[in-house]
């Protein structure tokens, strides 16, 4: 059998088909105008190019995150590269997989200071989960294995791979073979929960009087929701989300106690404060969940099911039982032994508690009634409860970050993993526009909306443009409130009002005419009776990008909100109560 | 507490800065690091002294053993274990200094290996305490330049770090 002989680029091209990738997205420049050559001579792989870098990768991002597929990105060198690092940070702190090619100058030409040479492997080191630099033709397929390989398996992330130009030349051929499989002698992700420390949960489990399961981000990465949904179900007990865990439970179950932390519901938060068995799932007690590590939980024994050991008793010192492995597994197991142990002895117990959560939910709960005072204007909390009637509950919410970001957590329940698409970890503006195109791409009926603000669509709004080339019909909600909310929140509470760097005077832009610019339709809303038609109208438009610019309050704050250096159950509630 | 973790690792470009970035980024401190091949050509042997509670070196050891370049590693202080320091020291020496400098390398089995009419330079091998002491014992004023080599390490008995 005659062994194929292709370039650099082509090898690329072909690794990437044998992947099973469809879609990458990316920004052409001289380093990589061989690679961007390769991909014009073949019909497999489709590029949408977009108008930044940065926008590139959280493309991928939202691809990867509403699909759990990897996410492909490709750049050039220099500013190319430096462009994309904002976009895998993010999905870093988030362990979203993708894999990232980025372009450098001729092998050569290394440390020179060549044109638009920068040190991608040095400068992405601490964001990526592995990276790799291209030293020779021949060694493209193994690298583009294990870079997938890596991306996806285990605790998934970004993985970087630096390709020298002239490791692409379409004069250098070398024989191509795409390996089947790739085996890294220092890594070998758990498969499997142990099924001793499973037992162990399990009896502490069946045994706590007042439990809460606390699931996290692994849980929709994981691919758990199922097993973590019927394990509750059998169980009765409550669960909470994190942020990043939004959907993984289903948010209209009347077990769902709602998100918990920083701006969880109160009910989550005086649930976690005086439970005595937190059962964490795929949830690494980040500082925006536990307020003051010292004073979380203090009543509390800990279960933890982590694919990463390092997350386990990372921030809180000690876990009763910890257990290494995809949640999933892990889950699916404690499902079959649930059968061997005796449940049910605790129903006293539980009904008591259950009596103690509902007490918090009918005193507190943002669901139960509104905790917010209309004004005459529009409220941002009304838009996003208003996008969830009009929606159904059924559309991919992705968000920027802020106050609005905080309100679509709290008042749009997510009933499917992957419909919630944010930046948790390290809270990147910008992220929501183009993680939303990304979304669209792999999702092109479905509806698409982009929660954000004045703030945040600023910082990527050039992907309009990209959304007109693709056709890609998203709906973008901005609560516009003429300020840096969640910045101004901070001022208002800790600093005395003094509001600086959060305004912007008079120079926001026109966003109706911005939108109109790029080729979309621009809708503006003042008027809180004109919300639900208007936004009806926008969501009928299903072919076109809609720009809705709604005017709201600009002085309401996020509630509730934790008292730092507190335990979960110190709140403000509102801006003049707290617990 | 003070702790040795011996890695091995891939003998890779790159490997020794994930290494070493990982402890920047994280806030560890470094107060020794010894890198070189070993009998397997493909994989490196490093050496890594900190000082940290039993929580963060928990976390120390976990986060290397993340690091995809890291095979595989021990925390040699977890057990008995022996470590040696190299150190070559040039000391002034002249007149009277010269017999007490050779009788204090004695004294700590060093060796002159190298002599001018002015200095001594001595090689000495040990634990980093005994390398202190040598260095107290000279006193700053004779002393003209250290070099050490940071803290190599290995278990006792017959336990090994090897695949």
């Amino acid at each position: 059998m005659s062994v194929e002989h292709l370039s650099g680029g082509e090898m690329i091209m072909r690794s990437l088909k044998e992947e099973g990738v469809d879609l990458i997205f990316g920004y052409p420049g001289g380093s990589v105008l061989h690679i961007y050559d390769a991909l014009y001579q073949q019909d497999h792989v489709e590029h949408i190019l977009v108008r930044h870098e940065q926008g590139a990768v959280h493309a991928a991002d939202g691809y990867a995150r509403s699909t759990g597929k990897t996410g492909v990105v490709l750049v050039t060198s220099g500013p190319g590269a430096t462009n994309a690092v904002t976009g895998i940070a993010t999905a870093y702190m988030d362990s979203i997989p993708l894999v990232v090619l980025s372009g450098n100058v001729p092998s050569w030409a290394t440390g020179t200071d060549f044109f638009q040479e920068t040190d991608m492997i040095g400068v992405s080191r601490p964001i990526v989960k592995h990276s790799f630099m291209v030293q020779s033709v021949e060694e493209i397929p193994s690298i583009m294995k294990k870079a997938f390989m890596l991306a996806s398996t285990g605790r998934p992330g970004p993985v970087v791979i630096d390709i020298p130009k002239d490791m692409t030349a379409p004069t250098e051929k070398r024989p191509f073979e795409y390996p089947e499989s790739m085996r890294l002698r220092s890594y070998s992700p758990a498969q499997k929960g142990h099924s001793g420390q499973i037992r162990k949960a399990l009896e502490l489990l069946v045994q706590a009087k007042r439990p809460v399961i606390y699931a996290g981000g692994g849980s929709v990465t994981g691919d758990a929701s199922g097993e973590l949904t019927e394990l509750a179900k059998r169980l009765g007990y409550p669960v909470t989300n994190t942020l990043m865990g939004l959907g993984a439970f289903p948010g209209t179950d009347p077990q769902f106690i709602g998100m918990l932390g920083m701006h969880g519901f109160y009910e989550a938060n005086m649930a976690m404060h005086n439970a005595d068995v937190i059962f964490a799932v795929g949830a690494r007690f980040d500082d925006r969940v536990t307020n003051d590590p010292d004073k979380f939980c203090p009543g509390a024994k800990f279960i933890h099911i982590d694919i990463d050991p390092a997350s386990i008793q990372k921030t809180i010192s000690e876990v009763e039982v910890p257990i290494v492995g995809p949640t999933k597994a892990v889950l699916a197991d404690m499902l079959v032994m649930l059968d061997e142990v005796q449940m049910g002895q605790n129903a006293e117990d539980l009904a008591a508690w259950w009596q103690q959560i509902d007490g918090w939910r009918d005193s507190q709960g943002l669901w139960t009634q509104d905790r917010f005072e209309r004004t005459d204007m529009i409220m941002p909390q009304d838009v996003v409860k208003t996008l969830y009637e009009v929606t159904g509950g059924d559309a991919f919410v992705c968000s920027d970050v802020g106050q609005h970001q905080m309100f679509a957590a709290q008042y749009y329940k997510y009933d499917k993993p992957r419909r919630w698409i944010n930046s948790g970890g390290l809270g990147t503006m910008g992220f929501g526009l183009p993680a939303a195109m990304g979304v669209q791409f792999a999702h092109p009926d479905a509806p698409v909306a982009v929660v954000t603000g004045e703030g945040s669509i600023q910082m990527c709004i050039q992907e309009l443009s990209a959304c007109k080339q693709y056709g890609l019909p998203l709906k973008i909600i901005n609560i516009n409130n003429e300020a840096l909310g969640m910045v101004r929140q901070w001022q208002d509470m800790q600093y005395g009002g003094r509001y600086s760097a959060s305004t912007y005077q008079d120079s926001l832009p026109d966003f109706v005419a911005l939108a109109e610019a790029f080729g979309h339709v621009g809708m503006r809303v003042t008027d809180p009776a004109q919300l639900k038609q208007a936004m009806t109208d926008c969501f009928a438009m299903k072919d076109k990008l809609v720009f809705m610019d709604i005017l709201v309050d600009p002085n309401e704050h996020v509630y509730p909100m934790q008292i730092a250096t507190g335990s979960m159950r110190d709140m403000w509630v509102s801006k003049t109560e707290r617990t | 507490m003070r702790h040795i973790i011996s890695v091995l690792m891939e003998n890779a470009p790159g490997a020794l800065s994930r290494v070493t970035g990982l402890f920047s980024q994280r806030g560890y401190n470094i107060e020794s690091l010894t890198v070189a091949p070993t009998d397997d050509p493909s994989l490196s042997r490093l050496t890594v002294t900190t000082i940290g509670d039993d929580r963060v070196v928990e976390q120390i050891t976990k986060q290397l053993n993340k690091l995809i370049d890291v095979v595989k590693l021990v925390d040699l202080s977890e057990g008995a274990h022996i470590e040696r320091e190299l150190m070559l020291i040039k000391i002034k020496a002249t007149g009277a200094q010269r017999a007490e400098v050779k009788r204090t390398a004695d004294i700590f089995r060093g060796q002159v290996v190298d002599v001018t009419p002015s200095a001594y330079t001595v090689q000495l091998a040990g634990s980093s305490d005994k390398l202190d002491a040598f260095i107290e014992a000279i006193g700053s004023v004779a002393i003209m330049e250290v070099a050490r080599t940071g803290v190599c390490g290995i278990a006792r008995g017959e336990r090994v770090l090897a695949l």
